[in-house]
């Protein structure tokens, strides 16, 4: 069993391939995805002091307000929404559709810039209207 | 020593059991969390200045702690299954096992006390 085991193929080491936007959006997606997984205690610091009182609540709504606040609510939501339109993708993807290769790397340029795009509308519109 | 198991039978079982099910828990809480935590964004936008009380008081309509409390839901099970696909991709070894026990153990965790909140906050506690 064993023995077997240590004969399976591996990937072959990635610096033979030329770099693709796909290659860079297929990671982005991975690193996006880990991102928000240890950002969830954001929420749960947010959500629990909202459950413990005002004291612990003024605490964690001083910090989502500072600059170094802000700075992370800032990347957290591009990770969200930058995650969001990869998942997007990978909809159209598991349906069949846009994966020839020029239209997988249109999609790989068009998911970096509307995750940039609507990120900085979203705190435009939070810079305005807050 | 010749070996009498067929081809298909040596190799069956060497791949990640439950596959499947992996795939299409992943697209279905991708689906959900689209929508929750879309929703769930819009209502931070409009708490955003909010006093202690208004937040408070924001819990008070049933729609706000349902959706949050979906979105938990919906959002920990993606991001579990998640982790555990980079684990396996990239952990091999004795600390594999351990790793993908406490991936389960922090995203029931986050849930849990997330929750936890939700319902406290919901019901005025």
């Amino acid at each position: 069993m064993s023995d077997v085991k240590s004969a399976r193929p591996l990937s072959p080491h990635l610096s033979i391939y030329r770099f693709r936007p796909t290659m860079a959006m297929s990671i982005v997606h991975r690193i996006t995805g880990a991102a928000l997984y240890v950002g969830t205690l954001l929420l749960v610091w947010w959500l629990v002091a909202a459950a413990s009182g005002p004291d612990a609540f003024a605490t964690a709504s001083g910090f989502f307000g500072s600059i170094i606040g802000q700075l992370i609510l800032f990347g957290y939501s591009w990770a969200l929404i930058h995650h969001m339109l990869g998942g997007l993708r990978h909809f159209a993807w598991d349906m069949g559709y846009a994966d020839s290769k020029e239209t997988s790397t249109t999609l790989a340029v068009a998911t970096l810039i509307g995750s940039v795009t609507l990120t900085v509308v979203l705190w435009l519109g939070i810079v305005i209207f807050g | 020593m010749s070996d009498f198991r067929t081809p298909l039978r040596r190799v069956r079982g060497l791949g990640a059991g439950g596959g499947t099910e992996h795939f299409w828990r992943q697209r279905l809480t991708a689906l959900s969390n689209a929508v929750l935590i879309t929703v769930f964004v819009i209502i931070l936008l409009t708490l955003m200045n909010d006093s202690y009380l208004d937040v408070r008081a924001a819990f008070g309509n049933p729609f706000v702690g349902i959706v949050m409390g979906l979105m938990v839901v919906s959002a920990t099970i993606h991001m579990k299954l998640g982790m555990q696909i980079i684990i396996e991709d990239y952990v091999h070894g004795g600390t594999k096992l351990p790793l993908l026990i406490l991936n389960t153990f922090f995203a029931i965790a986050v849930a849990a006390a997330c929750l936890y909140a939700i319902v406290k906050l919901s019901f005025g506690v």
